[in-house]
């Protein structure tokens, strides 16, 4: 297991270092001269120049890739063009909020999906299957900031329950915190919950029509312990690689909805980069955003070779 | 008759007997009749073999006598097994009474073992769920178990997973499974048609001798008539959802009725014309869909004896003691 840990942990390392030549390269493409955007509209030439040999951006680009590259290595990634921060600082500022965001999204779109899922394969037919492909059906053709609208008109406007936005850290306060992100977690997790129940649903579907499922039947198993035991165990393998894709895509990529609710994340974060041209941050939260995702694969993978015997063997 | 039970007592009365047997499937395209009529018995110790082409209902006769048919499959009939009607029973006592009593071996033991749990945790789970064992009693029954069917260090290998056997011990561990609770009747269906030829003999004797030990009765479902002159007691001959022929193996192999049976008789490889072509059936079995009013046999029999065959259908008739055959022509065009 540790050597299986190992070589995944290697791939990783040079699938993100891929990464980094993509973001880095990408940049580079983009119009914009990032010096005189961070200089504003008024500056002489020699301020230009100073700033552009400061920033390293008068070198020739291999030069700037590697120094890029060796300084991330340290956790340096630069300073942002705007604030003059660190990158990393400002990037890890921004984690605890998206983190909270996307992990109770994601709960709550379990809580959902894992019984509807399940419930509607097993009795696909029924009024509870119809009623399960019409709620995930509308989860995702609907937009989750139209979804977060609603929620705001409804439960902060008309209601007046839930503030309409802002974030409060869960640290300091964890009701207050609990008021803030319902809505913007519903919003978000409407759309995993769905997807989620599809797949829930199709996965259970599939395993329920294998020849081991019948052999369990066969034993006389009691329904319960067949669908226990033997279905959901396979069932759920794939679904674990969803899981933690949705959890990771909501990490990288809930823009719209922090936006939205005025919540300090990550996404915002990336939003309010690619406004200012502010190509550091940029680049640290997209390197950011991928060295998760690759987590989440490392993790999925351990988790596989844990749940499938076939796998952890080798 | 090969018959040596050691349970004297269930010779008297059938381990599971079916009478008029009929299993119609709704499709979109229209109601299937994958069985029709059909009635067989199978005593302690004894084996039967139901032998037909695929889709000539010999599966799911067995599957649906023991509840196990699809969902969309409308069963009727009378089926008792240990004496007990089942088709009337409700569905928890029918569930137990078939895991306690009955063991079934598929086809394929690359698909049938549960590829996440351990060998012993599927040989065991039945032992807990129908002889009231506990955990630590069922696993030591399954090592027991795969002793008896003859996996080599069963101690070791009751840990292992399904993937880490061999097409031929997945099949013995599957037999394992299918005896945890002493069964008083085994369904093979076609337990040896995924493995290699070798293995296949190997199965096969394993099934014989567990059945002479036990006192099992034996349901084997098969095409391969090398295999029921093998192991069978009685054999029943499928097609069209219906038994075409029925009776003692050894009657029916060295004079068979059927112009069905028949062509199966000379389907077989047979080392003494080896090189010539096989005799082979021509065309394909009837859709269940859309089942001849007649004999079902008809479109293909090769003695196309008149209208009668095409519009009525014949009826079982006893041709010899204990040998029945559902044809107007019982020994060929001259007959």
């Amino acid at each position: 297991m540790a050597r299986f840990v190992l070589r995944r942990l290697l791939q990783s390392a040079i699938v993100l270092l891929g990464v980094t030549l993509v973001v880095f390269l990408l940049l580079q493409l983009v119009p914009g001269d990032p010096v005189r955007v961070a200089l504003g509209t008024r500056f002489d030439q020699q301020t230009y120049d100073a700033l552009r040999e400061r920033s390293g951006l008068d070198r020739p680009l291999v030069a700037q890739y590697v120094s890029y590259v060796s300084h991330a290595l340290t956790g340096d990634l630069g300073v942002s063009f705007r604030s003059g921060q660190p990158v990393t600082t400002i990037v890890l500022e921004r984690l605890p909020a998206t983190l909270s965001l996307a992990v109770t999204a994601v709960l709550l779109a379990l809580l959902v999906a894992f019984p509807l899922g399940v419930l509607s394969a097993v009795r696909s037919g029924s009024a509870l299957d119809h009623a399960a492909r019409v709620f995930s059906q509308f989860g995702v053709s609907v937009p989750d900031f139209w979804t977060g609208i609603m929620g705001i008109l409804l439960f902060a406007g008309v209601l007046g329950w839930l503030p309409p936005s802002g974030y409060v850290a869960l640290t300091e306060d964890p009701a207050g915190w609990a008021s803030h992100v319902i809505l913007p977690a519903t919003a978000v997790g409407l759309v995993t919950a769905s997807i989620l129940t599809r797949f829930i649903r199709s996965s259970v579907l599939e395993v329920l029509s294998e020849d081991y499922v019948r052999t369990a039947v066969a034993k006389g198993l009691r329904a319960r312990v067949v669908v226990v035991r033997h279905v959901l165990r396979n069932a759920l393998i794939p679904v674990v690689t969803v899981v933690a894709v949705q959890l990771a895509s909501l990490v990288g990529g809930v823009i719209v909805i922090e936006v939205l609710f005025a919540w300090p994340g990550v996404g915002r974060l990336t939003y309010d980069a690619v406004q200012a041209r502010d190509y550091p941050v940029l680049q640290g939260a997209v390197l950011f955003v991928a060295a998760l995702f690759l987590l989440m694969n490392l993790l999925v993978d351990v988790l596989y070779a844990r749940l499938d015997p076939r796998i952890g063997a080798r | 008759m090969k018959t040596s039970s050691p349970a004297a007592g269930r010779e008297a009365e059938p381990v599971l007997d079916i009478e008029d047997l009929t299993v119609t499937i709704g499709t979109r395209r229209g109601q299937a009749r994958a069985v029709a009529g059909v009635d067989w018995s199978v005593r302690a110790g004894q084996t039967l073999a139901l032998v037909g082409e695929s889709g000539s209902g010999k599966s799911m006769t067995v599957l649906a006598a023991t509840g196990l048919a699809p969902r969309a499959a409308r069963v009727t009939g009378r089926v008792r097994l240990l004496g007990e009607e089942l088709t009337t029973l409700s569905e928890p006592r029918r569930r137990r009474l078939r895991g306690r009593h009955v063991g079934f071996v598929f086809q394929d033991p690359m698909t049938s073992l549960n590829p996440v749990l351990t060998v012993g945790r599927q040989v065991s789970e039945a032992c807990e769920e129908h002889l009231g064992m506990t955990r630590r009693q069922a696993r030591d029954r399954a090592v027991e178990l795969l002793d008896l069917v003859g996996i080599p260090s069963p101690g070791r290998r009751v840990a292992e997973y399904p993937h880490q056997f061999s097409g031929g011990m997945r099949q013995r561990v599957v037999i394992a499974m299918a005896l945890a609770c002493e069964p008083a009747l085994l369904i093979a269906d076609e337990p040896t048609t995924a493995l290699d030829v070798t293995t296949q003999a190997q199965i096969v004797e394993l099934v014989a001798d567990l059945r002479r030990r036990l006192g099992t009765a034996v349901v084997w479902i098969t095409h391969d008539l090398g295999v029921v002159a093998g192991v069978a007691d009685t054999v029943a001959v499928m097609y069209g959802g219906r038994i075409v022929e029925r009776g003692d193996v050894d009657a029916v192999f060295a004079a068979p009725a059927h112009p069905y049976t028949r062509g199966l008789l000379a389907a077989r490889p047979d080392p003494e014309r080896a090189g010539g072509d096989l005799p082979a059936i021509q065309g394909a079995p009837p859709s269940p869909l859309e089942l001849p009013p007649g004999c079902a046999f008809w479109p293909r029999c090769p003695v196309r004896g008149d209208a009668r065959c095409e519009h009525e259908l014949p009826p079982l008739v006893e041709v010899t003691r204990g040998h029945e055959v559902r044809t107007f022509y019982p020994g060929g065009e001259d007959a």
